[in-house]
């Protein structure tokens, strides 16, 4: 059978994001053409997702050249339910975007940035090969630097500056590092560099390549050392390009944290794995902390990207079913809600005209569904039972406590209190009180705001309440990711 | 010639470090540049050199040259090309806008 169309949800959006350059001076064909790629994608991800639960892994020789020679496109179950996420995610941003984006920056080339960040994002989730990774990455980099500049107010070119020096950096690390690993192995589809790695057994090399690679990857997906230009970053674009960035940016880093980590390099499990859980850890701490003091809904949204960064890596590191399972349905949890959550900050921004807490009161008298949907979105982020928080939280947790981590799992239930709290804080000042709202000149119709919101809390509360129903898929994922030779034999077709 | 090529490629990288640390903005953008060409040729040291002779050009040699490295830096250059072209006009654009490339006055946030 013919696997050509993995390669489709790459395809789509890099065509389309080149067609949108020439129309960019008419708006409504904008729309129309990025809408109408972005349900075509959403539409082949589900199926591919399909086709991979009913067929097993797929893989993709591009230019027919064999597996461990040419550029190999995998997708497993894992990377092929991440798609689906981020296709769902861009959907909703797009249709967000529709209503909030100025006409000036629609004319320069904004749904071609959207489009080409979603080539990048699907790239580096089906790619079987490493250095193929760092050229999506790079693709997803250069997307997200053109996005977060976009607009040239003051400070977005201030961060933007030192977002694009800090990537650059990491970049030149990441081809290091690769640079190392071809030294070593002599391969870089990493189906083989599996097997190689494996067959060198536990060296020291390959251990402190691994800590670059984590290095690498960590940068992106904001671990504890190293998440110090997020908040910042995060803070400057407009709440549409933030919510993508928020949902899908640092997931990558997580994604190929989790891949590269479950397949490769696995000699020295006891040092690497368990350095992870505690930068896990401590990401969680300074995440919660962050989004406890600040009084900015902004901020505290970014900072609880860190929680569920750690909370995510901390389930993948204790290698146990539970725990990989967990990790699994907490990053396609946290995608949505995480887009959800910006995409209502975006919604209050552009009704009060602020993001500072203190500054209004009482909104849900006159928003009555804005109000409803924050607290169903809250709900869910902190892990309240019927929604789709909680079955991955409970999972991450029950692997932490059979790899006997009980201090750390520990942490992570601690911290779903206090996640709580910081978004009830926002509830409780925001939406409740006195009706005291800062008047703004800008008139937005809030109810067509509210359609892409309600369609991702809507997915968020499906996933929670038919957990039943996508534990298989979740289930083959954490399988593959545990057991790498099902990936290998999958990739080289021994 | 590895060793060589492997110190040459580590002086490269002081060079870009150094450069990085100071506060001129231009300064920080030709440190990148010298910090991805220190990564290019740690690539091209990897792949082995001067092991024999030009890949695919004649049949008749006992061992070829890896063609692999210099592949993945031909595509690592034209990344940073890109991303250095766009970083430099960014650095104008910013400078223009702000009326300063010292990284010391761009620091915090607005709400401060």
């Amino acid at each position: 059978m013919n696997h050509n169309f993995i390669i489709l949800p790459i395809v789509i959006p890099l065509l389309t994001g080149v067609l949108l350059i020439f129309f960019n001076k008419r708006q409504k064909m904008q729309i129309c053409l990025s809408a109408a790629a972005s349900v075509v994608n959403t539409a082949i991800a589900c199926f591919l997702v399909q086709f991979v639960k009913t067929y097993g892994i797929v893989s993709l020789e591009v230019g027919g050249w064999k597996a461990p020679f040419g550029i190999v496109l995998v997708a497993d179950m894992y990377a092929s339910l991440l798609v689906l996420t981020a296709n769902i995610v861009v959907l909703a941003c797009l249709f967000f975007s529709y209503k909030t984006m100025a006409q000036e920056r629609i004319r320069y080339f904004y749904y071609s940035g959207v489009m080409f960040l979603l080539t990048g994002v699907s790239g580096a989730f089906l790619t079987g090969d490493i250095f193929n990774l760092f050229v999506f990455f790079e693709v997803m980099l250069m997307a997200s630097y053109f996005l977060i500049v976009h607009g040239n107010s003051k400070p977005q070119l201030r961060e933007s500056i030192k977002y694009i020096l800090v990537n650059v950096i990491s970049s030149a690390l990441f081809v290091i590092s690769v640079a190392f690993l071809y030294a070593v192995t002599g391969t870089l589809n990493m189906a083989d560099l599996s097997l190689r790695v494996k067959e060198l057994g536990s060296s020291g090399i390959i251990t402190v390549i691994s800590i670059m690679f984590l290095i690498v990857f960590g940068l992106k997906s904001a671990l504890f050392p190293l998440f110090f230009w997020l908040p910042g970053s995060y803070q400057a674009p407009p709440s549409a390009i933030a919510s993508l960035f928020g949902a899908l940016l640092t997931k990558v880093g997580v994604y190929s944290i989790t891949r590269v980590f479950t397949l490769i390099f696995l000699q020295d499990t006891d040092f690497t794995h368990t350095f992870i859980s505690w930068l896990a850890v401590l990401t969680i701490i300074f995440g919660v902390i962050g989004s406890i003091s600040y009084p900015d809904i902004k901020q505290i949204m970014i900072y609880n990207i860190l929680t569920a960064v750690g909370i995510m890596l901390f389930g993948m590191s204790t290698m146990t079913k539970a725990g990989m399972e967990g990790a699994v349905y907490y990053i396609i949890h946290d995608m949505i809600i995480k887009s959800a959550l910006f995409l209502l900050v975006g919604a209050i921004l552009a009704i009060t005209g602020t993001t500072r807490l203190h500054y209004f009161s009482g909104l849900i008298q006159k928003y009555p569904a804005l109000g409803w949907l924050f607290l169903v979105a809250a709900l869910s982020l902190s892990g309240i039972p019927p929604f789709s928080g909680f079955i991955g939280k409970l999972k991450v947790v029950e692997g932490g406590f059979e790899n006997g981590d009980f201090v750390m799992a520990f942490v992570v239930l601690l911290s779903s209190l206090l996640i709580l709290y910081s978004v009830m804080k926002i509830f409780i000042n925001g939406f409740w009180g006195e009706e005291n709202i800062p008047r703004t000149q800008t008139n937005v119709a809030v109810k067509n705001l509210l359609i892409p919101i309600t369609f991702l809390v809507a997915i968020s509360t499906l996933y929670g309440f038919c957990t039943e129903f996508i534990s298989p898929y979740i289930t083959q994922a954490g399988e593959v990711l545990l057991s790498p030779d099902v990936y290998v034999k999958a990739v080289l077709k021994e | 010639m590895e060793i060589l090529a492997a110190i040459v490629s580590g002086i490269l990288f002081m060079a870009a470090t150094y450069l990085m640390l100071s506060r001129s903005l231009l300064r920080i953008i030709i440190g990148t540049g010298l910090l991805s060409h220190g990564a290019h040729l740690l690539i091209l040291t990897m792949g082995g050199l001067k092991k024999g002779t030009v890949p695919l050009l004649s049949e008749h040699a006992s061992s070829y040259v890896d063609p692999l490295p210099q592949a993945l830096i031909l595509t690592a250059i034209v990344i940073s090309f890109g991303v250095t072209a766009f970083f430099l006009v960014l650095a104008y654009r910013s400078y223009q806008e702000l009326g300063t490339d010292d990284m010391d006055q761009l620091r915090g946030n607005d709400q401060q």
